[in-house]
């Protein structure tokens, strides 16, 4: 049994549809990251893990249990750190800290967890007077505190400078480590990649792609990617490389299975020259990550670029298969 | 239990903590009772029985005012910005349960009232308050007066936005003040602005406290119209409070 499961989940907020059939599971030991721009759907799938919202269609699980009608089951069982804080504006660190310690059978220590987020020298201080990156750690010690089976993490690092960014890693892989499923929400690219065993990219309510890091970064086929003028001639470019090649955006080019091919940068360059074109840059691995989440992050202003990249990868497959 | 025993604390400490709070459950009360002993210029004549000085009147009044800036105003505000910080919704997901947030705010509620009358009752013998007490019936109409009040104050605070609720609640908090019959008597308010005030929570509560530090058992009316509210307010309270943020 996952530790959490959502199956097919729609919320609606009134006639918006905030999460439009997502599916996924997470397991005891790992970090799911829930990866998309802002109101993708993240916070709202959460909430109804948390037991605030209820579906309006599809089921989901935690720990075995409806969270909806449940939640005496699970509450003693998960822990919980929102997107801002929840914490009383005048209330001093330790003092959260040992007012939900009381709350859970089995806690952890206050004081310690307070030291490990790096806050025991900020004791005296209340919640409003604590800076962006001290409230977010504050808020994850706040979510440990019940020595949880299933943590939500909703956006933790937001706001955070880059130590604080490293301690919040670091605990919320130690946390997995020790057997608790994390839930985390992000809509960075780069934190899902440095904290997540698997990740579930959304956007607009739905999932767009899912997978460990090594599938979403790499897949199967080695892709390799650059940047040239806009319009090449791919097909004839493809003949020559005996490889695919498909312009993902304007000027951005992905070479199929170009990285099992050890002479293929020789190629590409020589071709490129033949044709007075200049390669901007070369890379190889992280591809499909990437492509996947430019392309839905891509700015609603720009829909051409969307337009632009789904028919051609469509009608890539397609001529392929 | 010591999750409740928890909250509580919680609660009081950042009660006590709050300066504003403070003045208003405390500050205000003492001016007020001080400086109307003293200087008198209130129409207190008509209430004011044989031998009896302004703060016979006063203190009582007094007394049920501390009783609605803690409940109505101190709760509705503290509630309000607990419920648009997220504080309700992030203890939603612990344990705790609404049951026992609840029990914890009107504990926390009831234990300043006491810390109220502890400095306000001395405050007012010093003054020459010479109360002939009638326990039972205050303690019912104290009891009936905070439930009408916590029910106003938690009704403002789960469903306007704390902004909102910061500025009803100290509104409300001078209207009943003027209107409320706590040290301005209602006999001196025209006509229709005085069948209005008597309808009103806060003159039934002002009659019922000054009757029970009287010896008497106080009004009927005072008695129906404070039980009506009192039941009333909470379950309106109860029945739409969110507790998330207001989107």
């Amino acid at each position: 049994m996952s530790a959490v499961s959502v199956e097919h989940l729609v919320v609606r907020h009134g006639d918006l549809v905030a999460v439009d059939d997502v599916s996924f599971t997470a397991d005891a030991g790992e970090v799911l990251a829930l990866l998309g721009p802002n109101g993708a759907g993240k916070t709202s799938t959460v909430e109804v893990l948390e037991g605030y919202g209820r579906p309006h269609a599809g089921r989901v699980r935690v720990l075995g249990h409806d969270p909806g009608t449940e939640r005496d089951r699970i509450v003693g069982r998960i822990g919980v750190m929102l997107q801002d804080g929840g914490v009383y504006p005048g209330i001093r660190p330790p003092e959260m800290l040992h007012l939900l310690a009381a709350m859970y059978d089995d806690p952890a220590d206050p004081d310690a967890l307070l030291e490990r987020v790096g806050l025991a020298d900020r004791a005296g201080a209340t919640w409003r007077q604590l800076s962006g990156g001290e409230q977010q750690r504050l808020s994850l010690a706040m979510a440990l505190v019940g020595r949880p089976q299933v943590a939500f993490l909703d956006e933790p690092t937001a706001g955070v400078d880059v130590r604080g960014r490293q301690v919040i890693r670091q605990i919320v892989r130690e946390l997995a480590d020790g057997g608790c499923a994390v839930v985390l929400c992000t809509h960075e690219l780069d934190e899902a990649e440095k904290v997540a065993d698997r990740v579930v990219i959304v956007d607009r309510g739905k999932v767009v792609a899912t997978g460990t890091l090594d599938e979403l970064r790499s897949g199967t086929s080695g892709e390799v990617r650059f940047s040239a003028v806009p319009e090449l001639d791919v097909d004839a470019l493809g003949q020559h490389l005996g490889a695919d090649v498909t312009e993902v955006a304007p000027g951005e080019y992905v070479v199929a299975d170009g990285g099992h091919d050890s002479h293929l940068a020789a190629k590409l360059t020589g071709w490129l020259a033949n044709h007075d074109v200049a390669l901007g840059d070369l890379r190889a691995g992280r591809q499909r990550l990437e492509d996947v989440f430019l392309l839905l992050t891509a700015d609603e202003a720009e829909p051409d670029v969307r337009r632009a990249m789904e028919p051609k990868r469509r009608g890539r497959r397609g001529r392929r298969s | 239990m010591r999750a409740l025993r928890a909250q509580l604390r919680t609660e009081l400490t950042l009660t006590l903590r709050n300066k504003e709070s403070l003045l208003l459950t405390l500050g205000i009360p003492i001016g007020l009772l001080v400086f109307f002993s003293l200087v008198d210029v209130l129409p207190l004549d008509a209430l004011l029985g044989p031998g009896d000085q302004p703060v016979d009147v006063l203190a009582p009044g007094v007394l049920a005012l501390a009783i609605m800036s803690m409940a109505m105003t101190g709760l509705a505000i503290a509630t309000g910005f607990e419920r648009s910080y997220g504080v309700l919704k992030r203890l939603g997901t612990t344990p705790l349960g609404r049951p026992r947030l609840l029990a914890a705010k009107i504990g926390a509620v009831v234990v300043v009232e006491v810390i109220q009358a502890a400095v306000l009752v001395p405050v007012a013998l010093v003054l020459g308050w010479d109360p002939s007490l009638d326990l039972v019936p205050l303690l019912g109409a104290v009891v009936l007066g905070t439930a009408a009040f916590a029910g106003l104050g938690l009704w403002m605070a789960g469903t306007l936005r704390a902004e909102i609720t910061l500025a009803l609640a100290n509104g409300l908090y001078i209207v009943l003040l003027l209107l409320g019959g706590f040290v301005i008597p209602l006999a001196e308010l025209p006509d229709p602005l005085r069948r209005f005030a008597e309808a009103l929570p806060s003159s039934a509560l002002v009659d019922l406290v000054r009757a029970g530090f009287d010896g008497a058992t106080g009004p009927g009316r005072a008695w129906v119209v404070l039980a009506v509210w009192a039941v009333a307010l909470p379950l309106v309270a109860a029945r739409t409070f969110r507790w998330s943020p207001a989107r």
